[in-house]
C-alpha cells in the first residue's frame, strides 16, 4: 500500500472510549485495543473511559509531542459530538487537526445492538476502515468567509418587527420585507391581548412607527422574496416589490383619494375586515397602517378592469401620488443572515361542516369576532349579529381544527387563551349569557389561569364537553329561531342543548398555506405538519440546520405574543452574535480539480448548485472558486475522468477506508 | 333518596378488572380507546345518548378503568343503534360503535344483560332465523320477540299487523336459502363462540344476575 | 348495462316497494339488475351483536357468490342500507384486517368458496347520480313532478362510516336526483340523523321519538312528501306516525316514500308498479308520476 509523503510516513495512534457503560457495556474494548495494535502503520493503541475528557485529551497531545504518532483515529461516539473536540486537541499539540478520523462505534455500534460479540467484531471492522483512511489525510487549512452585516428578515409581524428592532438598534441594516401593504401581522388585528387586556394597537403601533423611521431598517411592504441562494455570512436574496399604483415616497396617508374614487360606496370584500365589511378598489387596510399609502387592487379597479374611468383619485392628490404605469421592482440584497417571521394562518372552520360555519350566518369564526371588537373594525366595536341587533348569548367553542385527527392532531395554544379574552370583551359589550365549550382549559403562563378565575367571577359559563353539532333544529319553545348547541357537559354528566343567538369558532393555528414553498426557497425543513423545523426542539428554537437561517414566532410552532417576542429577541440575538464574529469558519471539505486529468468536458459546471465552478479558457480546464463551493460532492460524483476530487473526501481515502472494512470482514 | 340504610359510593381497586379494557382493544382499531381525551363529542353527538344510564364517554372510561361489572349490565350497550355517528365525529378516530358492538359480545358471552331487555332477546333471535333459514323474516322476529319480552304489547300491533300483510309488506312464510348445509357450515368454521353456550345466543332470554 | 343485485331479507317483504319501484327507475335509464344467486341474510347490526367472525362470514358468502357469477369485477347493487353498511364493513376488515382476513378466507374454503376482493358494493343513488347522471335522469323525466316538497332522508348507515359517494354530513344526492325530476327541494338539517332503527321494536319509546322528531322537522319545514333510502327506515317514520301522534300528543302526518318510488314516477311507472298502493298512507298535494292522480287509500 503506497505510503503518503508527509511528515515522515504515517504513524497512527488508535484511542478507544469506554464512553464510562455506554461502549464498555457491549464492546470488548481489549479485544479491541489488542486488534487495533495489529493493523498496518498503527504504532499507538490505547483505551480511555471517557476520551473526550481533559486527561484523555492529553493522551492523545503526549503520543503527539512524544513523536510516537502523527495521525489520530478515536474510536467512540460520533462526528456530530466531538469530532470539534478531537481536532482541537490535535491541533492542540501542534498537529494539523485534518489528520485526524473518528470511528464511531457508539451510535453505529453499541446503541444499536444488544449482541455484544457483534459489537466487538464491527467495532473492529470500523477501526481498521478509520485507519486506512487517516493514513491519506492531508493537512487541511479551515477557510475562514467573511459574514456580511446586513439582515433580511421576511415577515413583519409582531416577531418580525421586535427582530428587526433589536438588530437594527444595534446599528446593522435590515430588510424587512412582509407580503401584506401593512407590517403588523394578526397582532394588528386584535383588540385586546391576553391575559392583561392591554390594547393591541397601543402596545404594537409605537413599534410599527419606529420601525417605519428607523434608519437602518428598510421596510418593503407589499413584497415578496422570490430566491435566495449562497451561503451563511454571504447570501443574495431577489425581493419582488409589488406595485401599488401609489409612489410610496409621495403619498402622506390623506385619503383623499379613497374619498374621490368613483365607487361612492364600497363593494370589494374587505379581506382585513375577514370579509366582514366592504372597501373600494383603492383602500388602506386600517386606519394605522404602516406605511401609511394607499393600495389599488388592479383586480376590482375599472381603470384596470375596462381602461374607461376618470381616474378622480389622480386629480384629488395633492401630492401627486397615484401612478398607474407603476410595475413591479425586482430588488437584489446581500445579506449575511435570515429571518423568518412568516406567521401563521388561522383554521378553515368550513372543513367542519357540524359547525355550521358557512351555512348559518351567525356561525363566525374568533378572527372575525376579533374585528368586531375592534374600534375600528367594520362595526365600531360593537359585537353585533348580522342583522344588526345585539346577541343576548353567545357561545364559544374551543378546539375547532385543533387536537382532531380529522383535520389538526396538535393543540393550537393559544386558543383557550383568547376564547376567554373574547369571553370577557363580549360579555363587557352586549351583557349576554356567554357559554365556553371546552375539552381541557389550558392556561400556563404567567397570569393566565389567574385570567381564567377572573372569568369564572364574571359568570361566565364554562361546560366541560366538545360541542358535538350546531344546528337550528329547535325542540323547546326557547330553541326556536336560535343556533342550538348540542354537548355533554361531561362534568356533571348530561347532555344539554343550549340556544344561542351567536356561535364563536375558535379556530386554531396552522402553517400558512405556502409554509412548503418558502421552506424551499431558504433550503430549510418543514415538519409533517408543515411548522418549520427548529434545530432542536428544547435547545435550539430558533436556528435551523441550514447556518445563516433563523426563525422566530408562530411560524415554527402554535404561540402566543409573548413566546413570538421571546423567540425573535432569540434570533436577534443569534444573528448578532454571528454578525460580530465577523466570520465563520468554513470546513475545508471543497472541491478541486486536478488539472492534469481535466478533459475540460464542463459536465461539473452545468451541475454546480451554487455556481461555483468556472472555466479557464487558455488552459482549458475547470476551476472551483473556494469561497462558493460548499462541498455537496456533485462534481466530484459526475466527473468523467475523475480530475474532481474534494478535499476530506477523496478517492483514495473512501476506497482506502472501504478496503480497511472489508479486508477485516 | 331516602334510604341511607347501607348506601355508600366508593370503588376500590380489587373491585374492578384491570384486564377489562383487554375485551375493546382486541377489535379493529380498538387499541385507540387508550387515547380517548374523555371530550364527550360521542355523547354529545350520540342520538340515543338521553336514553342511557352512562353516556358513550363514560362507557370508555369505565371501560379502560375496569369497571367491568357497571358496563357489562349497563343499558347503554343495547340502547346503542348504530348509527356511527360517534365513529365519524370522535376526534381521536377511536371506532366507538365497534366498542360497544365488543361490549354487547361480552355481555352475551358472560350471559348478562338488564331484565326483560328487548335488544339481546332480539339478538338471539336474528341469529336463530338465519342459522336456520339463511334469511330473515321481519314478522316471526318482531312475534317472537314480542312473545319472549312482552306478550301484550302485541295487542298494540294488532291493527298495524294485518294492515301491512294485506299490503304485501309482511309475509307469515319464511323465505329460506338452498344451500343451508354450505351457510352452517360456513359460520361453524369462523364462530368464536358456540351456540347455546349461555343459552342466551339460543333466544332464550336471560334475566340480569 | 347489467349490475349485480343484492336485495336483502327487507326488500323482499317490509321493502317490496322499494325493490319494484327501483327496478323501474333502472329501467327508465336503461340498466338492470340480476338478483344473485342464493343470497343470504347479511346479519343486519344484530349478528356483529352475537359473534363478529360469522357476521362477517355471512357477509363474505354473499361477496363470494357476487364475485363468482359476475366477470372481472363485479358492482354489486345493495338497496337497503344496512345491507349496503354490513357488505362494505366485511370488506374493509378483511382487506385491512390480517386475523379477519385470513379467518374469513379458510372459513369460505372449507365451503368451496373463495373471495378475492373484486366486488364493489354500490348503493343505487351511487349508481344514478355516478354512473347515469342527473343529466341524463333528466332528459328521462316523463313527469315532472311539479314542485312536489320533498325533504330527503338518508339516514345512517349509507353515509357513515365510510363516505364514498356523498358528503357525510351533508349529502346531496338525493336532492339532486330528485330536483332533476322537478321537485322542490326542502332543506332540513336533520337528514343524517339516525331514525332509531330496529329500536323501534326493542325500546319503543326511543325508537318512536327518534322518529317523531324527524317526521315533525320535516313537516314544519314544509315538506308535502319525505323520501328515504333504507327500508327500515321507512318502515320506521311510515308506519307508527299513529302512535307518535298519540304518544307526543302532536299530529305528525306527512307521506314517507322510497326516493325510488318518486323518482320512479317522474320517469313514467304507474302507481301501481312503485307500489304506491303498497303504503300505509300516500295523499300528497300534487299529482304525482305517470297517470296525473296518485292518491292511495289509507
Amino acid at each position: 500500500m503506497p505510503a503518503p509523503e508527509s511528515n515522515g510516513g504515517p504513524k497512527v495512534g488508535v484511542y478507544v472510549c469506554h464512553c464510562g457503560l455506554n461502549i464498555a457495556g457491549k464492546v470488548d474494548i481489549d479485544q479491541t485495543v489488542e486488534f487495533a495494535k495489529t493493523l498496518p502503520f498503527v504504532t499507538v493503541a490505547r483505551e480511555y473511559k471517557f476520551m473526550c475528557s481533559d486527561p484523555g485529551q492529553e493522551m492523545i497531545q503526549q503520543d503527539i509531542r512524544d513523536g510516537l504518532i502523527n495521525r489520530v483515529v478515536v474510536a467512540s461516539c460520533s462526528p456530530l459530538m466531538h469530532e470539534g473536540t478531537f481536532r482541537r486537541a490535535t491541533a492542540g499539540a501542534d498537529l494539523n487537526p485534518f489528520y485526524f478520523q473518528m470511528a464511531s462505534i457508539r451510535e453505529h455500534v453499541s446503541w444499536v445492538t444488544a449482541d455484544g460479540e457483534a459489537a466487538t467484531e464491527k467495532s473492529k471492522a470500523l477501526i481498521a476502515g478509520a485507519v486506512r483512511r487517516v493514513v491519506f489525510h492531508a493537512p487541511l487549512e479551515k477557510k475562514r468567509v467573511p459574514v456580511n452585516p446586513d439582515v433580511l428578515i421576511v415577515g413583519a409581524g409582531i416577531a418580525g418587527i421586535h427582530a428587526a428592532l433589536n438588530i437594527a438598534d444595534a446599528g446593522k441594516h435590515v430588510y424587512l420585507v412582509e407580503r401584506e401593504s401593512t407590517i403588523g401581522g394578526h397582532m394588528a388585528k386584535f383588540d385586546k391581548t391576553f391575559p392583561t387586556l392591554d390594547c393591541a394597537a397601543c402596545i404594537l403601533t409605537p413599534k410599527m412607527s419606529q420601525v417605519r423611521s428607523h434608519p437602518n431598517i428598510t421596510m418593503w411592504t407589499y413584497s415578496d422574496v422570490i430566491g435566495v441562494e449562497g451561503f451563511i455570512g454571504n447570501f443574495k436574496a431577489r425581493v419582488r416589490r409589488r406595485p401599488r399604483y401609489v409612489d410610496e415616497d409621495l403619498c402622506v396617508g390623506c385619503l383623499e383619494c379613497i374619498e374621490a374614487c368613483v365607487y361612492k360606496q364600497a363593494k370589494v370584500r374587505d379581506e382585513w375586515n375577514e370579509g366582514l365589511g366592504k372597501r373600494k378598489p383603492i383602500y388602506i387596510p386600517f386606519p394605522q397602517a404602516t406605511p401609511l399609502v394607499v393600495v389599488v387592487d388592479p383586480e376590482e379597479c375599472i381603470w384596470f378592469k375596462t381602461g374607461k374611468c376618470k381616474k378622480p383619485c389622480v386629480d384629488a392628490c395633492e401630492r401627486k401620488a397615484m401612478d398607474f404605469d407603476q410595475t413591479e421592482e425586482i430588488k437584489e440584497i446581500e445579506i449575511g443572515s435570515i429571518i423568518l417571521a412568516t406567521g401563521f394562518k388561522t383554521f378553515d372552520a368550513s372543513r367542519i361542516a357540524q359547525y355550521g360555519y358557512g351555512k348559518y350566518p351567525n356561525v363566525y369564526t374568533s378572527l372575525e369576532v376579533e374585528r368586531l371588537v375592534n374600534a375600528s373594525g367594520p362595526t365600531g366595536g360593537e359585537v353585533l349579529l348580522r342583522d344588526g341587533t345585539k346577541p343576548k348569548s353567545v357561545a364559544i367553542v374551543h378546539c375547532v381544527g385543533s387536537r382532531d385527527e380529522k383535520t389538526n392532531k396538535w393543540c393550537s395554544k393559544v386558543c383557550c387563551m383568547y376564547s376567554l379574552k373574547l369571553a370577557h370583551l363580549v360579555k363587557e359589550r352586549t351583557g349576554a349569557e356567554i357559554y365556553n365549550f371546552y375539552i381541557d382549559m389550558r392556561t400556563p403562563g404567567k397570569g393566565y389561569d389567574e385570567f381564567y378565575a377572573k372569568l369564572l367571577k364574571e359568570g361566565v359559563h364554562f361546560i366541560r364537553g366538545r360541542v358535538a353539532e350546531i344546528n337550528d333544529w329547535a325542540i323547546k319553545p326557547e330553541e326556536e329561531g336560535k343556533l342550538v348547541i348540542r354537548a355533554e357537559d361531561t362534568l356533571i354528566g348530561a347532555v344539554r342543548r343550549i340556544p344561542v343567538d351567536m356561535v364563536v369558532l375558535s379556530v386554531g393555528m396552522e402553517p400558512q398555506s405556502d409554509a412548503e414553498e418558502v421552506r424551499r426557497l431558504f433550503n430549510i425543513s418543514c415538519g409533517g405538519e408543515g411548522w418549520f423545523t427548529e434545530r432542536h426542539p428544547k435547545l435550539a428554537p430558533v436556528s435551523t440546520f441550514t447556518d445563516g437561517v433563523f426563525l422566530a414566532g408562530a411560524c415554527q410552532g402554535p404561540k402566543d405574543i409573548p413566546d413570538s417576542v421571546a423567540q425573535a429577541g432569540a434570533a436577534a440575538a443569534e444573528v448578532l452574535s454571528l454578525i460580530d464574529r465577523g466570520g465563520v469558519e468554513l470546513e475545508p471539505n471543497s472541491a478541486y480539480i486536478d488539472e492534469e486529468s481535466c478533459s475540460g468536458c464542463r459536465t461539473c459546471m452545468a451541475l454546480c448548485p451554487f455556481s461555483a465552478i468556472s472555466f479557464v479558457a487558455d488552459k482549458g480546464v475547470a476551476s472551483v472558486n473556494e469561497a462558493l463551493c460548499k462541498g455537496c460532492g456533485t462534481c466530484v460524483a459526475a466527473c468523467p475522468s475523475a480530475a474532481a476530487q474534494q478535499h476530506l473526501f477523496t478517492d483514495e481515502q473512501v476506497f482506502a477506508e472501504i478496503q480497511g472494512v472489508l479486508d477485516y470482514v | 333518596m331516602d334510604d341511607w340504610q347501607g348506601w355508600r359510593r366508593i370503588k376500590y381497586e380489587s373491585q374492578l378488572d384491570p384486564g377489562f379494557a383487554g375485551v375493546v382493544t382486541a377489535i379493529p382499531g380498538g387499541e385507540k380507546l387508550l387515547e380517548c381525551i374523555q371530550c364527550g363529542t360521542c355523547s354529545g353527538t350520540c342520538p340515543l345518548s338521553s336514553y342511557m344510564d352512562h353516556t358513550p364517554r363514560k362507557i370508555i372510561a369505565m371501560t379502560r378503568a375496569g369497571f367491568k361489572d357497571e358496563v357489562l349490565h349497563s343499558r347503554t350497550i343495547w340502547v346503542c343503534a348504530s348509527c356511527y355517528s360517534c365513529t365519524v365525529e370522535c376526534p381521536k378516530q377511536i371506532p366507538i360503535t365497534d366498542v360497544m358492538y365488543a361490549l354487547k359480545r361480552e355481555a352475551l358471552r358472560k350471559g348478562v344483560h338488564p331484565k326483560r331487555f328487548a335488544a339481546p332477546v332480539m339478538a338471539g333471535e336474528f341469529v336463530r332465523a338465519v342459522e336456520k333459514y339463511g334469511r330473515n323474516s321481519e314478522t316471526w322476529i318482531s312475534l317472537w320477540l314480542y312473545l319472549k319480552t312482552q306478550p301484550w304489547k302485541l295487542l298494540k300491533f294488532a291493527r298495524l299487523g294485518p294492515r301491512l300483510i294485506l299490503k304485501g309488506r309482511m309475509g307469515l312464510g319464511h323465505e329460506s336459502i338452498k344451500n343451508k348445509a354450505e351457510l352452517r357450515a360456513l359460520l361453524r368454521a369462523v364462530e368464536r363462540t358456540a351456540p347455546d353456550a349461555d343459552g342466551v345466543l339460543a333466544g332464550r332470554a336471560k334475566g340480569a344476575s | 348495462m347489467s349490475y349485480a343485485y343484492y336485495p336483502g331479507c327487507s326488500l323482499k317483504s317490509s321493502g317490496k316497494p322499494y325493490e319494484a319501484s327501483l327496478f323501474k327507475v333502472f329501467e327508465a335509464v336503461g340498466l338492470s339488475l340480476d338478483e344473485i344467486a342464493d343470497w343470504n341474510c347479511c346479519g343486519a347490526t344484530s349478528y356483529t351483536s352475537v359473534d363478529d367472525m360469522k357476521a362477517y362470514a355471512l357477509a363474505a358468502r354473499n361477496l363470494a357468490i357476487a364475485e363468482r357469477d359476475g366477470d372481472g369485477g363485479v358492482d354489486l347493487v345493495a338497496p337497503c342500507a344496512a345491507c349496503y353498511l354490513v357488505l362494505s364493513k366485511a370488506q374493509h376488515y378483511m382487506k385491512d384486517n390480517a386475523a379477519i382476513g385470513e379467518g374469513i378466507a379458510k372459513g369460505l374454503g372449507s365451503v368451496g368458496l373463495r373471495y378475492e376482493g373484486r366486488v364493489r358494493v354500490r348503493h343505487p343513488l351511487d349508481v344514478l347520480i355516478n354512473d347515469v347522471g342527473v343529466e341524463k335522469i333528466a332528459q328521462a323525466v316523463k313527469k315532472p313532478l311539479g314542485g312536489l316538497k320533498v325533504a330527503c332522508y338518508y339516514g345512517c348507515q349509507i353515509v357513515r362510516p365510510y363516505s364514498t359517494f356523498d358528503d357525510q354530513h351533508q349529502p346531496t344526492s338525493m336532492e339532486r336526483l330528485l330536483g332533476a325530476a322537478g321537485a322542490e327541494i326542502v332543506d332540513w338539517p336533520l337528514k343524517t340523523r339516525c331514525c332509531g332503527g330496529s329500536l323501534i321494536g326493542t325500546i319503543q319509546e326511543a325508537g318512536l321519538r327518534l322518529g317523531y322528531i324527524l317526521l315533525k322537522e320535516a313537516k314544519k319545514r314544509g315538506a308535502d312528501v319525505l323520501v328515504t333510502a333504507c327500508p327500515l327506515c321507512q318502515f320506521n317514520l311510515e308506519c307508527f306516525q299513529d302512535r307518535m301522534s298519540k304518544e307526543f300528543d302532536d299530529r305528525v302526518d306527512i307521506n314517507v316514500a322510497f326516493f325510488t318510488q318518486v323518482l320512479a314516477s317522474a320517469l313514467g311507472a304507474s302507481d301501481k308498479e312503485v307500489g304506491f298502493d303498497r303504503l300505509l298512507k300516500w295523499d300528497p298535494p300534487k299529482p304525482v308520476g305517470a297517470e296525473g292522480g296518485s292518491h292511495a287509500r289509507a
